[in-house]
């Protein structure tokens, strides 16, 4: 659906979209109370009846394609579908109304999920102590490189200010540490798509504060050296740290606290089905080892005797990430997802988001190449660079699928792909739209060789077309005027 | 399907995990739960909790929430859509984004603003990061009468990132500029005044603009959203960098957390902001439409040299925040605001009628004020619990000072019933 005007082009003088009380209390002009001086002088906000606000939201959420219309398989994010029972559970109000400074006592029912969830975070990774104050994954990865600082600084290792990140990382692994003051050196890949390991030995000294690693790697491919790469590492005095986005692939079959990595974070929006709300909130828990327990965020949930509470006496922590605690009702949605499924159905997750991502692969890998070759875990990354000597761009392929009624998967990521088309379909899709997603690929495969031009001027039937993007960066316009 | 892959089993495929890295046995979790069995463990984990009345403000309100707003935002095509990486089928996140912009622009009258941060506490810590790089300089010099929390994460971030975090200038519960200006150096960043404070009261934020700008430093300023529907906004005593806890804005409360970062800046600025922005621009056929702008600020693109680190923004909840400004609007969001000013100066004028309490600073506040109690607050709110409402924060927790002084705030959803059940508690916890 189009939308043509903006929210403001509806405003109208007097109009507004709801009702409120009078002040029942005896009362003065605000001047006297507040003072003139610090009064402002005009408010300008639109004013707007409330059928005019529903009619434009509900016309602009039309112009949105989500995970709940159709097949969304964003590599590395993981869109898969968000059970309506999480949604419903988190909202009841004992939840939604509660005050973050009620006294505890009043908050037990809260603190109780969220300490549950902490403990089914340290079975599920195979670390052994949780925060869940980060607000989303980037904010998680940045609240382990603290605490891998503070670590060095309690322990006389401050000179360790060197981060390793592979070329294969996701964006916000070097930016990250950057912002806690790290160099940041990059690993280069091998010809099998895992990290170099001479490589990596080349690098390690005492100067590198940590590794941050992203298995299964965003290639789709899990790193089978792990082991080594650990010891690499840990002999080198560093740290060892799983960027846990790919964690859907792999629950209940391996746990990165078992294999040496001292810290991670889980994107709960992604392997625990919380929605991604249009670009949040998410939810990022740390993960640590023993050791590095008392570096945590403060406060933490804590238990004692069956009375749950909030720990605030944690002399060692980095302090707080966050006003509060964390992003509570997304933690309560991944509650309860996670004891709607119990063991055996994370297990099933795992399984059938890696048979689903190799099916998927071994639909389209004749039409399109796939520098990393062989079996993928629950994605994997093609290449359109066979249709890019037709003059057909990943980007091309991107606009047409929307053709087709999909979303397509992330492109130009991870950097080291040219024309790279990272697929995750993710374990609730059903193989007959895997089957109509291949198709769709395959049959714009042969439109690359016999009528290129439709994928040019793709997408067709969306309420815009391509937009200049290049034109918005050099004149922005950021508000409506 | 595993015929189509070539493989026999499941199993094989996870054969790309060397078999001494298997997990040994299973994950130890609670059995499956149908919806039937999840629907009643939450229900009773809700009840366990318990949601009075409250009169605790302190950065997360009571704020009514008009029924547009989970209206909106519980419309699946907004909740389950993901960052719009693809303009093309992502206009109604991307327009409602750009109308949130604009929003946040009018009601602040700052000229640009982002698709939002995390929250009040880390947005303020980026603007502190941002005005660092923008001065380059590395001293952020806070007045303590900024929210606790709120400097307690700026220390956090302060300390790893190499910035130096100085914290004075309160008197009682009011900045103290003189005092202030003792600490503040050719090295300081910025200058960071939060106001309405976090006791509630008016801040002198001609004089908090005059330390900053005086002195080459940026002028950051916290701010109450609710507030601003009578208040002078930052751009109008020139702040450079304006954030706020967007939570007030149409957000539960869900003990904390979503919350809302709302961020502004000047024009001037907007190549070192954090996080999301969306542009209007037109399409190949000459149609507006809109798309993530200025990415090269970004993680993703600038990777180590990003202005950020952060991916994402707060999506769900700036909707939230734009469906509940527009229901809103000019005359509803004054009102609200004046139901606050109103209620609140209300119980302010009760309470000393009430013996053994009083209300011992005298200064402009919106919606929040300091009392002092004639014993320890643990002991009044007890009493006050029994009167099914919950009572002020104690502000000892955070400033020793202020033993047996409470923080109590008055939104418009508080009625005469709540006040009278507050004011009987208080009294009760005299007699006891």
């Amino acid at each position: 659906m189009s939308v043509d005007k903006t929210i403001f082009e509806y405003s109208s003088p007097g109009r507004t979209g709801t009702t409120l009380p009078e002040p029942d209390v005896p009362t003065r002009p605000v001047e006297e109370y507040l003072g003139g001086e610090n009064l402002r002088d005009d408010l300008p906000l639109p004013e707007l009846s409330q059928v005019d606000v529903i009619r434009h939201f509900t016309r602009l959420s039309c112009a949105n394609y989500s995970v709940d219309v159709g097949f969304y398989p964003l590599g590395s994010c993981t869109m898969k579908y968000n059970p309506k029972i999480n949604e419903e559970v988190a909202s009841l109000p004992g939840f939604a109304g509660l005050h973050p400074y009620a006294d505890e006592s009043l908050a037990q029912g809260t603190l109780k999920a969220l300490y549950d969830a902490q403990e089914f975070i340290k079975e599920i990774t195979g670390l052994d102590a949780v925060t869940l104050q980060p607000a989303a994954g980037a904010q998680g990865e940045f609240t382990a490189m603290m605490i891998f600082k503070r670590h060095h600084e309690r322990t006389g290792q401050s000179r360790r200010h060197i981060v390793i990140v592979p070329d294969s990382s996701h964006g916000t692994n070097p930016a990250t540490a950057a912002r806690c003051g790290y160099g940041i050196v990059k690993v280069p890949s091998g010809p099998d798509g895992l990290v170099d390991l001479d490589a990596l030995r080349g690098q390690l000294n005492d100067e590198t504060a940590a590794v941050m690693l992203t298995n299964p790697n965003t290639l789709g491919l899990f790193e089978a050296r792990i082991e080594e790469i650990s010891a690499a590492v840990h002999e080198a005095g560093a740290l060892l740290y799983c960027d846990g986005a790919n964690m859907n692939a792999v629950m209940g079959w391996y746990r990165p606290g078992d294999n040496g990595f001292d810290a991670m974070h889980l994107n709960l929006h992604k392997t625990f089905s919380t929605p991604h709300g249009g670009g949040g909130p998410g939810s990022g828990p740390v993960a640590v080892k023993e050791y590095l327990e008392p570096y945590l965020p403060a406060p933490n949930v804590a238990c004692q005797v069956g009375r749950y509470y909030l720990d605030y006496d944690r002399p060692n922590s980095i302090g707080r990430v966050h006003g509060f605690y964390g992003n509570v009702a997304i933690v309560l949605r991944a509650y309860a997802y996670i004891l709607s499924l119990g063991a055996d159905g994370l297990k099933a997750v795992s399984e059938n988001a890696v048979l689903n991502a190799n099916y998927l692969l071994s639909k389209v890998k004749g039409a399109y190449d796939v520098p990393y070759d062989g079996r993928c875990m629950h994605e994997f990354v093609a290449s359109a660079s066979k249709q890019k000597d037709l003059g057909v761009k990943a980007l091309d392929i991107a606009k047409r699928l929307i053709d087709f009624g999909f979303h397509p998967p992330t492109i130009y990521f991870p950097l080291i792909v040219p024309e790279a088309l990272m697929i995750e379909p993710t374990e609730t899709e059903s193989i007959e739209t895997l089957d109509a997603f291949a198709d769709a690929l395959l049959a714009i495969a042969r439109e690359a060789e016999t009528d290129p031009g439709i994928i040019h001027a793709a997408p067709h039937d969306t309420p815009v077309k391509r937009l200049d993007e290049a034109e918005a960066a050099r004149h922005p316009v950021l508000r409506y005027e | 399907m595993l015929e189509s892959i070539g493989a026999s089993s499941v199993a094989e495929l996870f054969e790309q995990i060397p078999a001494e890295l298997h997990m040994h046995g299973r994950l130890n979790l609670p059995d499956p739960m149908s919806e039937i069995e999840l629907r009643r463990h939450f229900a009773e984990l809700a009840s366990a909790n318990c949601p009075h009345p409250s009169f605790l403000g302190a950065g997360i309100y009571d704020h009514y929430i008009p029924s547009t707003v989970p209206a909106m935002i519980g419309r699946s095509e907004f909740y389950t859509s993901y960052t719009p990486y693809q303009p093309e089928i992502s206009q109604g996140t991307l327009q409602s984004i750009f109308e949130f912009q604009t929003l946040i622009c009018e009601l602040t009258a700052m000229e640009v603003a982002n698709a939002s941060l995390y929250d009040g506490a880390t947005a303020l810590a980026e603007a502190a990061l941002m005005a660092s790089s923008v001065t380059g300089r590395t001293e952020w010099l806070v007045s303590e009468c900024v929210n606790p929390a709120y400097r307690e994460t700026l220390r956090t971030y302060a300390w790893a990132s190499g910035h130096r975090l100085v914290e004075a200038g309160r008197d009682g519960i009011v900045t103290d500029f003189a005092r202030l200006a003792e600490k503040i150096s050719d090295n300081a960043a910025c200058v960071i005044v939060q106001n309405p404070n976090f006791f509630g009261t008016i801040e002198d934020m001609a004089a908090a603009e005059k330390l900053a700008h005086a002195n080459g430093a940026l002028f950051v300023v916290s701010f109450d959203p609710i507030s601003l529907g009578l208040l002078k906004p930052p751009g109008e005593y020139d702040a450079d960098i304006a954030v706020a806890e967007g939570q007030s804005l149409g957000i539960p409360m869900s003990f904390g957390g979503p919350g809302l970062g709302l961020f502004a800046c000047k024009q001037k600025y907007v190549r070192q902001m954090p996080g999301r922005i969306v542009g209007a621009t037109t399409d190949t056929d000459g149609k507006r439409g809109y798309v993530l702008t200025l990415q090269t600020r970004e993680q993703h693109i600038r990777r180590e040299k990003a202005t950020s680190n952060i991916c994402t923004n707060q999506g769900l909840c700036a909707l939230a925040a734009t469906v509940y400004l527009c229901t809103l609007g000019k005359h509803g969001l004054r009102k609200v605001a004046e139901l606050c000013v109103a209620r609140s100066h209300h119980l302010a004028e009760i309470i000393p009628g009430v013996p053994g309490y009083e209300v011992p600073f005298k200064a402009r506040f919106f919606k929040e004020f300091v009392i002092k109690c004639p014993k320890a607050v643990a002991e009044i709110n007890a009493a006050v619990l029994e009167q099914d409402v919950i009572g002020g924060l104690d502000l000892e927790r955070f400033y020793p000072d202020l033993r047996d002084h409470a923080l109590l705030c008055v939104t418009e959803q508080r009625t005469d019933e709540d006040m009278d059940a507050l004011v009987l508690g208080l009294a009760e916890a005299v007699r006891q």
